[in-house]
């Protein structure tokens, strides 16, 4: 299977997202923000970073670059995307999903092993979790603080649309310890943490048995790459 | 508004009584009259503009050159045969095996970082990653050596703030992690922080490239981000002094920074070189288009024309002479083949990046630059870049010295009960330099890039250079103000041998050195001869280690009004380990491991955290360097991390051996018995100086039960002393010092967390 990581001027985690996705088994494929072409790929990551440095709001000028138009088609028509850290502000500018992202609470970049909560395992990006699996994977940004208004709010719990919560500490004010959403048919998920940064021993985070060993993220790798074998 | 006249050659000839203002340029007289006997005229206005930031002490050295050149004195055959570049260009490379090269670099963002502490500190990240761009490689890594004032002073937390925020926000949006560095605080630092960034980068041999302007009729390119009116220090009052009425006068002396423009710099740069597109590039930093310029052509065919008008602005008001000395942040210069330009603007244009031809390189050993079809600078490139003046400043050994080394910290009555010791070790810990500094690094992604092995709170920061054969580097950054403060020379050396200890404790072979030297005014004779102490010391250091200086950095005049701060050499030290898979950390994870203290311990408390802290005292001498004994124990630690026989090494510096013991503990929360009785009845010392002394040349090691055989042979095979200390103990949540006093994890966490963020504002997630 293809999987593409789109790479924006000043993306900066898409060769972690690159080597994920061979880690879990996959073919990567790097993808250009100026083309009109997913290159033939099955699935599309939208990774960390600063896009266009986002001076504006985050994501708010690479939701417009020109391979999003071929982007929001094809998730629209189904196919798996995944957007993480600023890749999910992205989607949230392209109103791939709800809401919005804002400056952190306390005002600061925060880089911590975050602790959050699988709430969600019915998407190709996640199936690979059991329901309410407790995980640690990093979480690194600025302005990660989730934000919809009550109804919509209401709308993302009542529909089971969230995908990861933030267990035991909130580290940016987010509404509900909401981590990551999904949207209604599943092929569409965004996070604030990083699980690209948690795929291979000796570079994750700490864990009770050995440092940095932690590999809680490959999970959503190899989900997108066990869907498309069903499929 | 007026038009702006250019000072011409012509009109310089023409002039020769004109008045300048060399000296607001920060020209001596005899500087501004050997630049007439240079030229045989009076400097233009551009060419006196050029003379001044390339002849400033900041960039041309001029009173530290005499004694720098010790460090390409002191060296021999073995220290340089894997040095593919020394001193002298943007930063050294080293080969480390496996076709690759490493190339780091430290370097001072002192004076901005306290007028404008998030710029300046930025910026400091900025410039030095560019140097690194500069050689061919792709930056992995940047570390951060930090020096506020007291921690409690009103001003502190502005600086502080401003400093890690500038760092968090440049090195973040860069995407390089983050993986060491130093923070410290001292009252001597409070109007002179100190912001000292290092990066680190990786090449193929094949990549390397220099900074020179080589190849008649190659073009000179400039490109990134466009020159506007930042950063200019002299050259306002130049402007608003001669030139244009009307024209900016004011500009900020600080640069602003933009860490996008240079991420994409970073990424058009490597398709350049990828491409073939360059055969000889320049970063633009301090002194901009006039460094630039004419380092590339001294170092090159030795002639350049260029036309000023070419250059991209940000602002079109600006004055021939502003645009030479603007220091605008994310531009680099190239030279070109003329057959490959195309190809050149196709990559800068695919990542958005502005360029424009400049000129091209002559061999009439003259750099002519024109504007308005007006010759205004033509000199020889020598005399600007290479050439300029060279001062052996007079030094006096200090008046003070002598009765601070003799004011002992022997003279304080020693602690006898275990509850009193407790006491000292609790307020040792929580001290401001040893406390945690995770209020500063979990602003820092140290995650990005995906190869990073080990980072702070481990001794030494490691990252993986070869994904396949898991090749890898380790680069840590030290330096003791206290203890140079009170002998310099052994000060340099105690900076050198910890960072040497601390790259050799994360399991990997020291190989080479960068070197950030920061001092007071040179013009105080006191002050020259610490700094001279310190570089001799340094480089007789590095020849005892056999580890040579790639490159470095010196920042004079860190003093307000008359009160200079301590002598403060940053030394980082790179080495390289075969599989960063075999890395040490700094503390055990495991159940019942043996503890073992290696080297033997003195009483050395002079300088010490335990003096400072405790006792609020500096005074008497520094421990003592052994460099036989920190060669043995480096070659033992990477000995036993190849063959996999020690789960942890903890290097020992400030705050001794408990505090090397506690680190241990915190690293992973796991707890320790240890006992101080065969130190003391070994060693010939008391209580104190067990828990306490600074003593060089040890490190703390676990190892599994399994091994302890192995171990201890190794040990004996290579002549290290070694006392079993301790095992570790997972299931009591405490630290226990057998006889003495024990503690609670958790109290010494909250301890040794607790002090920055009760200044400067709540750590994430506590």
């Amino acid at each position: 299977m293809r999987v593409g990581v789109i790479t924006f001027p000043g993306s900066l985690d898409d060769r972690d997202a690159l080597r994920a996705i061979k880690l879990a088994g996959g073919d990567a494929v790097s993808l250009w923000h100026g083309d009109h072409d997913l290159h033939g790929v099955d699935a599309i990551i939208l990774p960390g970073g600063f896009s266009y440095g986002d001076y504006l709001r985050c994501g708010a000028i690479a939701a417009h670059s020109p391979i999003m138009s071929e982007v929001i088609d094809a998730a629209n028509k189904g196919m798996p995307v995944l957007g993480i850290c600023n890749g999910f502000q992205i989607l949230v500018e392209a109103h791939l999903l709800a809401g919005g992202l804002i400056r952190n609470d306390h005002g600061t970049f925060i880089r911590r092993d975050q602790k959050i909560r699988v709430e969600n395992v019915d998407t190709v990006w996640t199936s690979g979790y059991t329901q309410g699996q407790e995980i640690t994977i990093p979480l690194k940004n600025g302005e990660g603080g989730f934000i919809a208004d009550d109804e919509t709010l209401k709308r993302l719990e009542g529909d089971g649309l969230v995908a990861f919560r933030y267990l035991e500490v909130n580290p940016n004010g987010s509404l509900n310890d909401i981590a990551g959403l999904r949207n209604a048919r599943g092929n569409v998920v965004g996070l604030m943490p990083h699980p690209e940064h948690a795929v291979e021993p000796g570079f994750g985070p700490d864990t009770p048995a050995a440092m940095s060993s932690g590999t809680d993220g490959l999970a959503v790798f190899q989900s997108v790459l066990a869907a498309a074998v069903l499929s | 508004m007026t038009e702006l006249i250019p000072d011409t050659v012509e009109n310089a000839t023409a002039t020769p009584a004109k008045n300048q203002p060399y000296d607001l340029l920060g020209l001596k007289p005899d500087e501004y009259q050997q630049i007439r006997d240079i030229l045989g005229r009076r400097p233009t206005s551009g060419e006196l503009a050029m003379y001044s930031v390339m002849w400033s002490e900041h960039c041309s050295y001029k009173s530290s050159k005499v004694h720098l050149r010790q460090f390409g004195e002191k060296v021999t055959e073995a220290m340089t045969k894997n040095l593919m570049v020394g001193m002298g260009e943007n930063a050294g490379v080293v080969d480390i095996g496996e076709g690759w090269a490493v190339t780091f670099k430290i370097e001072s963002h002192n004076h901005p970082s306290y007028i404008e502490p998030f710029q300046g500190a930025a910026t400091g990240i900025g410039g030095i990653v560019r140097d690194i761009i500069s050689m061919g490689a792709r930056p992995v890594a940047v570390m951060d050596a930090l020096r506020f004032g007291a921690i409690d002073h009103p001003d502190t937390s502005r600086v502080v703030n401003g400093v890690v925020g500038g760092i968090s926000f440049y090195g973040n949006c860069l995407g390089l992690p983050n993986i060491g560095g130093e923070t410290w605080f001292d009252p001597v630092y409070q109007a002179n922080p100190l912001v000292n960034a290092l990066a680190v980068g990786a090449l193929r041999h094949e990549d390397l490239h220099l900074a020179n302007a080589k190849g008649v009729g190659n073009l000179v390119v400039l490109f990134g981000a466009r020159t506007g009116g930042d950063g200019i220090g002299g050259a306002s009052i130049l402007a608003s002094d001669t030139f244009a009425e009307g024209g900016p006068t004011k500009r900020p002396a600080v640069q602003v920074g933009d860490p996008f423009a240079e991420k994409v710099l970073i990424e058009c740069c490597l398709e350049l070189f990828a491409g073939d597109c360059v055969e000889g590039i320049q970063d633009l930093g301090a002194a901009g288009i006039s460094c630039a310029t004419s380092e590339l052509a001294s170092n090159g065919d030795g002639g350049m024309f260029i036309t000023l008008d070419n250059v991209l602005l940000r602002d079109p008001t600006l004055t021939a002479e502003e645009i030479l000395m603007s220091e605008s942040q994310e531009r680099m210069m190239a030279i070109v083949r003329p057959e490959m330009i195309d190809a050149f603007l196709a990559v800068t244009t695919k990542w958005d990046v502005e360029a424009s031809v400049l000129g091209e390189v002559t061999d009439t050993g003259r750099l002519i630059i024109e504007w308005k079809g007006q010759t205004i600078v033509d000199v020889d490139p020598r005399t600007v870049a290479i050439d300029g003046p060279v001062y052996d400043r007079p030094m006096e050994y200090p008046t003070w010295l002598d009765a601070l080394q003799a004011d002992s910290p022997a003279k304080f009555a020693r602690a006898t009960d275990g509850d009193e010791l407790k006491k000292q070790f609790l307020t040792v810990l929580g001290s401001p330099n040893e406390a945690d500094t995770d209020w500063i690094t979990n602003q820092y992604d140290y995650y990005v890039m995906g190869n990073t092995a080990l980072h702070t709170p481990d001794g030494a920061g490691m990252i993986r250079i070869d994904e396949v054969s898991g090749l890898g580097v380790a680069l840590a950054t030290d330096a003791n103000g206290r203890y140079c403060q009170l002998d310099p020379y052994i000060g340099a050396q105690l900076a050198l041998v910890e960072s040497y200890r601390n790259v050799a404790s994360s399991g990997a072979t020291p190989l080479a050195v960068s070197d950030c030297l920061n001092f007071g005014s040179p013009e105080n004779p006191e002050v020259m001869w610490q700094f001279a102490r310190a570089v001799e010391g340094l480089a007789d250091g590095c020849l005892e280690l056999g580890i040579p200086v790639t490159g470095g950095n010196v920042s004079f005049y860190n003093q307000t009004g008359d009160v200079p701060i301590h002598p403060t050499p940053v030394v980082a030290v790179m080495g390289s380990i075969d599989n960063v898979a075999r890395r040490l950390p700094s503390g055990w994870q495991d159940e019942g491991e043996n503890l073992y203290l290696l080297g033997v311990t003195a009483d050395e408390l002079g300088g010490s955290a335990f003096a400072g802290s405790v006792h609020d005292h500096l005074g008497g001498i520094p421990p003592r360097v052994d460099f036989t004994a920190e060669k043995d124990l480096a070659g033992l630690l990477g000995a036993a991390a190849h063959e996999g026989i020690v789960t942890c090494a903890v290097d020992l510096g400030t705050g001794g051996f408990i505090r090397a013991v506690a680190d241990g503990v915190l690293r992973f929360g796991v707890g320790a018995r240890v006992w101080i009785d065969e130190i003391v009845s070994r060693d010939g010392v008391d209580a104190t100086a067990a828990l306490f002394s600074e003593t060089q040349a040890r490190a703390l090691v676990s190892v599994a039960r399994e091994d302890d055989v192995k171990f201890r042979g190794l040990c004996d095979g290579r002549h290290v002393p070694v006392l079993r200390v301790g095992v570790t103990d997972k299931r009591s949540g405490e630290l226990e010092v057998q006889g003495l006093f024990s503690i609670e994890i958790d109290q010494m966490r909250s301890v040794h967390r607790g002090t920055l963020p009760a200044h400067f504002g709540p750590v994430v997630g506590g």
